[in-house]
């Protein structure tokens, strides 16, 4: 199976390194044509900014929808993340509005703010995960078909999915944590070959109670 | 808490991206417009630095803080070669990262800053692997080969590039005993030499910078195996600093598909103008600042 990482700027081959140690060929996509053959894409951490002008500078946008369009799974990591949200706060216009959210960029501050801590994230497994959050967002508001999958110890969202869209404020690449990395690679296989029964592309990993 | 994973983190974010000094908050607004993932604060731009002459050091705090306010993207800020009291007001002031750089007149000829006693992470400059090597163990998260900054020509940085590279793929093909004494030749401690004998890279995240001023100069090092670029005096010295600051950042990214080069190279005015090497004379030449 092939999964893209969007490589226009950012630790892109991080996330092609974890997609390589999991057994998935990583794809890099920095132009539309880079989409075709792929069954899933994750958007690395880096600098939202220089991604967004990337993105529209060589037409991006449109095949990234349609490619969301189709049901292929996209992970974000941090800027990935604020590429995906619906709403950035204060100001900036979305990028791929694709998770129905508000997104706040560098919501701790500055580098010297940036931090690692362990955090719960039961959809991935028991073992709590290192989170590695750098200058970090974090999730001001949750749509109600938004499935909250982390949150820090002050109750603040920092993991989130919504149908195929899977986005975290920190860096499991950075954290040799492979687990979100191998959730995108199942739904990938699962949407190349839907399983008996998954017809109705129903949602597993939603929990009671969890969406807002 | 894995400190170092959170410094050398910020350079990964870096990585296939721009850093674009800049000395005022509207140079740092075109730069983060164009696409910059980070700018460099600074009172005067290296080509300013050697024509001005003096002794160049830290830049005005006010001047830093205005440009930390005025974009989202990091901010860096160069502090002198050994002088860690600027190091220190450079963190007090909250900048994301600190470049112990030989741009600014050195502080210290023997020691470097003892980087590790930092919250707040470091990128230095280096000419070849010892150099690099060294920084590393003073506890620099990310390193950019010096060039010959202020000059417009990338001659010092295809050079430089291509010894760091050079040296770690000799590294890779020696046998373990002759690691110690290539550790010895390097100047730079034994285990440090043979991770990057066994990684093949060097630990941290490598950047080029002195001398880049056009989309060619940042797909050449690109190419050449850097994972991003610094650009100095190469944007603010050009003839239209938004337009060749985008197509830098182009290049910086589609470096290896010429078609894409040739068309973000078109209609961007004259580059900066540059200087020979050969019209440098020896003690004028930054980048042999530093051991």
């Amino acid at each position: 199976m092939k999964i893209g990482v969007l490589a226009l700027q950012g630790d892109f081959a991080e996330h092609a390194a974890m997609l390589d140690s999991i057994g998935v060929h990583p794809v890099e996509v920095r132009l539309p044509a880079d989409l075709d053959g792929i069954s899933g894409l994750c958007l690395p951490g880096g600098e939202s900014t220089t991604m967004r002008h990337l993105i529209d500078r060589w037409a991006l946008r449109q095949p990234l929808l349609e490619f969301a369009a189709t049901g292929a799974p996209i992970y974000g990591t941090c800027a990935g993340m604020i590429i995906l949200a619906r709403e950035i706060a204060d100001g900036d216009e979305p990028v791929l509005p694709l998770l129905d959210v508000t997104v706040r960029r560098n919501a701790f501050g500055r580098q010297l703010d940036s931090f690692e801590g362990e955090l719960p994230v039961p959809l991935v497994g028991d073992t709590p995960v290192r989170g590695v959050f750098i200058r970090a967002p974090v999730i001001e508001r949750v749509g109600p078909g938004v499935d909250v999958m982390a949150t820090l110890d002050d109750g603040r969202v920092v993991a989130v999915r919504e149908r195929n869209i899977v986005a975290t404020a920190f860096h499991p690449e950075l954290a040799g944590e492979p687990r979100f990395h191998r959730l995108i690679a199942t739904m990938a296989a699962e949407h190349d070959d839907p399983g008996e029964g998954s017809g109705r592309r129903h949602h597993p990993t939603r929990r009671a109670g969890s969406a807002k | 808490m894995n400190a170092l994973r959170l410094k050398t983190g910020l350079a990964e974010m870096l990585k296939g991206g721009v850093i674009m000094d800049v000395t005022n908050a509207e140079q740092a607004r075109i730069a983060e417009e164009a696409g910059a993932c980070a700018v460099m604060a600074l009172e005067r731009i290296p080509s300013e630095i050697r024509a001005h002459g003096g002794v160049a050091r830290m830049s005005p705090p006010e001047l830093i803080e205005r440009i930390m306010g005025s974009v989202s993207i990091p901010v860096m800020a160069k502090a002198r070669i050994g002088h860690f009291v600027e190091a220190q007001i450079l963190e007090a002031l909250g900048v994301d990262y600190i470049d112990e750089s030989e741009v600014l007149t050195p502080a210290d000829e023997t020691n470097h800053i003892d980087k590790h006693a930092f919250k707040v992470p470091f990128v230095c400059g280096c000419r070849n692997l010892g150099e690099a090597l060294r920084r590393i163990n003073e506890g620099a998260a990310m390193i950019r080969t010096k060039g010959e900054a202020g000059t417009g020509n990338v001659v010092s940085a295809v050079q430089q590039l291509r010894a760091v590279l050079g040296e770690i793929r000799r590294l890779q093909g020696m046998r373990e005993d002759e690691l110690f004494v290539a550790a010895k030749e390097l100047q730079a401690p034994y285990d440090v030499v043979r991770d990057v004998a066994e990684s093949g890279k060097l630990p941290v995240v490598n950047f080029v910078a002195g001398g880049i001023s056009t989309p060619a100069d940042a797909a050449l090092v690109m190419q050449l195996g850097a994972e991003g670029v610094f650009v100095g005096s190469g944007i603010f010295k050009s003839e239209d600093p938004a337009r060749m600051a985008n197509a830098i950042v182009q290049a910086t990214t589609h470096f290896d598909d010429a078609k894409i080069l040739a068309d973000v190279s078109k209609g961007l005015g004259a580059p900066m103008r540059g200087i020979a090497m050969e019209a440098i004379p020896e003690q004028e030449r930054l980048a042999v600042r530093g051991w």
